[in-house]
């Protein structure tokens, strides 16, 4: 018998590859200042579905591995990550409560943290030729947001992870 | 309290990462582990060649075939005097006291994924460690000089293209010599000559070729060509804008090279 603490741990894991694909998936050259965080919004998911599971280990995790997808500074992702794992669980309480355009709005706030700490980071580094779009995936992200949950929440009660 | 641990670990890799430098056997480890996600990520794009390489008509293949043929007759021809004026050259450097001419040796890879960054020009190639490429190599395509590999593991590796923001090649015109940098502005289509001084010999339609200069680059690569001249009296320096001559966004197929010295087998 799978005890209680662990159903789904391969569920949760096989979002968090797809979401990795998506990430570094090639998207046409006018599409890619507005690449949805992908890893990001299934993170802010399970951290709000999931708060006892998903946290800030996962967000560190989560992050070292997109800084080796995309070539950045190691440690970069992983930063903005921990922020946001670390941001979804002080307000997740709140969040299952907002109603779907709320979290939306949310979520645009999350997104902007993580890329705000990026483009710190890169600034640190001496990378970032034009950082007029940065917010970009904001709002792509936030919009996606639907699709996301809607997806996250189909598939976690389907496994019934929980 | 395991916020503060995360952070510190956090804080602990970019610094190790950015100011010391010592992550790249790690990176490395790690790079082999991300690799079937590339693969998969670039599945799509390969069914679509395959699709196209399967589905064409007959009549394009032998048309295709007749073109490629024409060229290479071409292309033969030309080379006929190739080692002849090679080994010329080789007597006359001797002669002159210069320095040995240089061979180079490619070896043919592919691209299996860009930098989702689009900050960040890198590609990732199919070639690694064990085909012996190496950090630092030079990486050409058909047209021109394309960038450098910064990043290997044993079977991918990640190119930085000339034109990224941190990247810098020496070149010299190739009409009459003039040496510069040539440095990257983050578009894909421009690199910045920097100072150079406004009454130095440069125009629009300039071929810039590596110059060899610091010894990452093999002389004589065209990377890229003199689009614009800005001469303000005002300034020290002028503001010069090159085209780079490779396809930067389209290529698929590269060639890492490999130079050897040529002396040693005349």
């Amino acid at each position: 018998m799978v005890d209680r603490e662990g159903r789904g741990y391969g569920v949760i894991v096989l979002t968090f590859l797809v979401a990795y694909v998506l990430a570094v998936i090639s998207l046409p050259p006018w599409l890619q200042w507005a690449r949805p965080e992908w890893v990001a919004l299934t993170l802010i998911y399970w951290c709000i579905a999931l708060p006892q599971r998903v946290g800030i280990t996962t967000g560190l995790v989560l992050g070292v591995g997109l800084d080796v997808l995309e070539g950045s500074v190691l440690g970069q992702h992983a930063f903005a990550l921990v922020v946001v794992a670390l941001l979804s669980l002080i307000l997740y309480q709140r969040l299952r409560v907002y109603s779907l355009w709320q979290q939306a709005g949310v979520v645009f706030m999350l997104v902007g943290i993580n890329q705000l700490i990026c483009q710190w980071v890169q600034n640190v580094e001496g990378v970032s030729a034009l950082p007029r779009l940065f917010l970009l995936p904001a709002f792509s992200s936030a919009l996606l947001w639907p699709l996301v949950l809607h997806i996250l929440r189909g598939l976690r009660r389907h496994y019934r992870v929980s | 309290m395991r916020v503060l641990l995360a952070l510190l670990v956090v804080v602990g890799l970019i610094t190790a990462d950015l100011r010391y430098n010592n992550l790249q056997t790690g990176r490395a480890v790690l790079d082999t582990l991300a690799s079937p996600i590339f693969w998969v990520a670039n599945l799509p794009t390969r069914s679509f060649e395959w699709g196209q390489a399967h589905l064409q008509s007959r009549t394009q293949l032998l048309e295709d075939n007749q073109r490629l043929q024409r060229e290479s007759l071409i292309l033969q021809g030309r080379s006929q005097q190739m080692a002849s004026l090679q080994a010329e050259n080789v007597r006359l450097r001797a002669l002159l006291n210069s320095s040995a001419l240089l061979r180079d040796d490619v070896l043919v890879a592919e691209l299996i994924g860009v930098s989702p960054d689009p900050e960040r020009l890198q590609l990732l190639l199919n070639k690694g460690a064990s085909d012996g490429v190496f950090v630092g190599q030079p990486l050409i395509d058909a047209d021109g000089l394309m960038g450098q590999i910064v990043e290997v593991s044993s079977s991918t590796s990640r190119a930085l293209l000339i034109t990224d923001v941190t990247h810098s090649v020496p070149v010299q015109v190739n009409r009459n010599g003039v040496r510069a940098i040539a440095e990257g502005t983050g578009a894909l289509g421009s690199l910045e000559i920097r100072n150079v001084s406004s009454n130095t010999d440069i125009q629009p339609g300039d071929l810039l070729v590596t110059s060899g200069l610091g010894g990452r680059f093999p002389e004589g690569y065209p990377v890229a060509v003199v689009q614009k001249v800005e001469r303000d009296t005002g300034e020290a320096f002028a503001r010069v804008l090159a085209v780079p001559s490779a396809a930067l966004d389209r290529t698929r197929h590269v060639l890492l090279v490999f130079t050897t010295d040529q002396s040693q087998e005349h």
